[in-house]
């Protein structure tokens, strides 16, 4: 290793005419990417460029796909289910958004500090997010239990009458969930944050001390501003994890009770791979991707009319 | 214990007590003693679902749901751990995981640094065209294209098949990103001293690039491990036949049908954790440094 960095650069023998050369290194480049690109091309691209073709189809598992223009999404506007998942899915996304930022943020601020044995803190806040979603849904499933969940026992001796039934009820399923996933990618961001953290300059901080800024304003004044790309990236990333929630419902509520967990995401699950609608399914995960699409769009404007 | 390296120590950086103030070293005390006060309730309320979890999964069914919580247990019931085997086929579910995992790591470690060397360090015209065509379906939701992918697999009869599985989840272009990542912080002078001593450019990824990207290596491996590992929509899609079946698919479905068996359902539940807390305890270095690098230099 070291006499390769050391040896004096000499020219090489003989080099070749530089036609030949280019089409050597496209040979040479393709033959370190081809594996990975047969996989990726035949697995991923041509699966996604189909999903926007399909969309435009009529085609049930059992039937020929026949062109039929923007028929499904006509269907769609009359779909009640479509509305309610679509409903619930703007839901969980107005509650797991804002939620594990805010949580995400708190626990970076109370870790980032240099105490002994911060590291075992810090591992243990990150360890909900490398926890199975099944583990995690079981304990919390338990957890949220009406009558004898240790949840709504806390509540009865905080001094609520009639705690929520969690996911036994149509109106507390949602929150319930909410919660969960907060609990569970919380530590992710938290690693995003401490590390935005870590690029604050400590002047900041001493200058506004010494001008007599509290803790509170430094924290308005610096830390936030300063956190601000760190934020833009949170955002977008929530907001393309929210919307496309699913593996946690499934396992969680199964949509329920009744629908009202079931998200968009589990609708294409529902019409596309158990029931076999391939046509509908498609224009259902086209409209999911278009809104998240929209959504990261919209924040990029967003931040950067900020930094303009 | 293993800690999170990673990141730096942040010494200096938050202002300390006001300087000349008095008392200048028993405040310090003080807030050292409530900043661990407020780290350990924080972490306290985090960890508490897995005490819950361990400690119901050593006490008889109907102690788990008690009037008050009870958190220790009055018998540690560590046949829980021996039932459960008999239960169900908790080790053709543990080695199935296991063999996924492996193979989608294996394969998405090399496909993946390969590709990149190809990325970072050969020139070729449209190379960069390429790249940014990956990198833009990392932003398209799995979700949006597994019905067509579904479609190619029962068509090619490859539905309840580990290929289905194998060969939906190795070639990823999540895996080429952080590794190209890694090599364009490796100096090209590097590689054209290696060029000029005649290596070929294979030998340049093999001799030179993949012992120098050892902590890029462990981190995909890692990050690959745990998400196939904790997976539950592929193998739930794909897999129908209880004897391909992972070991969230078997607890999931044991949850299912035995709803009451508390104990044992949280006993299954700590066993499919366990594989994954030794591995993230011996490599969690490498977890967050994969962690920050695919978010904050992406």
């Amino acid at each position: 290793m070291a006499d390769v960095m050391t040896q004096p650069a000499r020219p090489a023998p003989k080099a070749p005419p530089r036609r030949t050369r280019a089409w050597r290194d496209i040979l040479v480049g393709w033959s370190f990417i081809l594996p990975n690109f047969l996989g990726f091309a035949l697995f991923t691209l041509i699966p996604m460029l189909a999903a926007f073709a399909l969309a435009f189809l009529d085609w049930d598992s059992y039937s020929t796909p026949e062109w039929v223009g923007l028929k499904n999404f006509q269907r769609m506007l009359g779909d009640e289910n479509f509305h309610v998942a679509l409903g619930n899915t703007l839901y969980y996304a107005a509650g797991h958004i804002p939620l594990t930022l805010v949580a995400a943020l708190g626990l970076a601020l109370v870790l980032d500090r240099k105490l002994r044995g911060m590291a075992f803190f810090r591992t243990a806040a990150f360890f909900p997010y490398v926890t199975s979603l099944v583990a995690v849904a079981i304990v919390w499933n338990m957890l949220f239990n009406p009558t004898a969940g240790p949840v709504n026992q806390v509540l009865g001796a905080l001094g609520v009458d009639a705690p929520p039934r969690w996911v036994a009820s149509t109106d507390w399923a949602m929150p319930a969930v909410i919660v969960t996933s907060v609990w569970r990618d919380m530590g992710y961001y938290m690693v995003l944050y401490l590390a935005g953290l870590q690029t604050i300059p400590k002047e900041y901080y001493e200058a506004a001390t010494v001008d007599g800024a509290g803790a509170w304003q430094r924290f308005w004044s610096i830390t936030l501003p300063s956190l601000r790309p760190t934020t833009f990236f949170v955002l977008v990333m929530l907001t393309i994890q929210s919307f496309k929630v699913l593996d946690l419902i499934v396992v969680m509520t199964e949509g329920g009770p009744g629908r009202s967990t079931k998200v968009l995401a589990q609708l294409v699950y529902e019409q596309g791979i158990r029931e076999g609608r391939f046509g509908y399914s498609s224009a259902i995960a086209l409209v999911l991707f278009l809104i998240v699409l929209t959504a990261t769009l919209i924040q990029f404007r967003l931040n950067e009319r900020r930094n303009g | 214990m293993t800690t999170l390296h990673d990141a730096p120590p942040v010494a200096g950086r938050r202002p300390g007590p006001e300087p000349g103030g008095r008392g200048r070293r028993g405040r310090g005390i003080v807030r050292g003693a409530a900043a661990y006060a407020a780290l350990t309730v924080v972490t306290a309320l985090v960890l508490v679902p897995f005490g819950w979890m361990v400690s119901s999964s050593l006490k008889r069914d109907n102690e788990v749901l008690t009037i008050p919580i009870q958190w220790i247990p009055d018998e540690l019931r560590w046949s829980n751990f021996v039932d459960i085997w008999e239960r169900i086929p908790l080790l053709t579910y543990l080695g199935n995981s296991a063999f996924l995992a492996v193979a989608i790591t294996l394969l998405q470690v090399l496909s993946g640094s390969f590709a990149a060397y190809g990325f970072s360090k050969v020139r070729f015209p449209g190379r960069d065209g390429l790249f940014v065509a990956y990198i833009a379906t990392i932003a398209v939701p799995w979700q949006a294209y597994m019905v067509p992918q579904y479609i190619m697999m029962q068509r090619a009869e490859l539905t309840n098949t580990y290929w289905s599985i194998i060969l939906l989840q190795a070639f990823g272009a999540f895996g080429v990103f952080l590794m190209r990542q890694y090599y364009m912080s490796i100096p090209d002078d590097l590689c054209e001293a290696a060029r000029i001593d005649g290596l070929s450019e294979y030998g340049i990824y093999w001799r030179i690039m993949l012992p120098l990207s050892k902590p890029a290596l462990a981190s995909l491996a890692l990050l690959t491990f745990v998400n196939t590992w904790n997976d539950y929509m592929g193998p739930f899609i794909y897999l129908t036949s209880n004897e391909l079946w992972t070991v969230q698919l078997g607890l999931r479905s044991f949850v299912g049908q035995y709803e009451a068996e508390y104990a044992m359902i949280m006993a299954g539940a700590v066993l499919s954790v366990l594989p994954i807390v030794v591995i993230f305890l011996l490599g969690q270095r490498y977890f967050i440094r994969g962690i920050a690098t695919s978010g904050l230099k992406g």
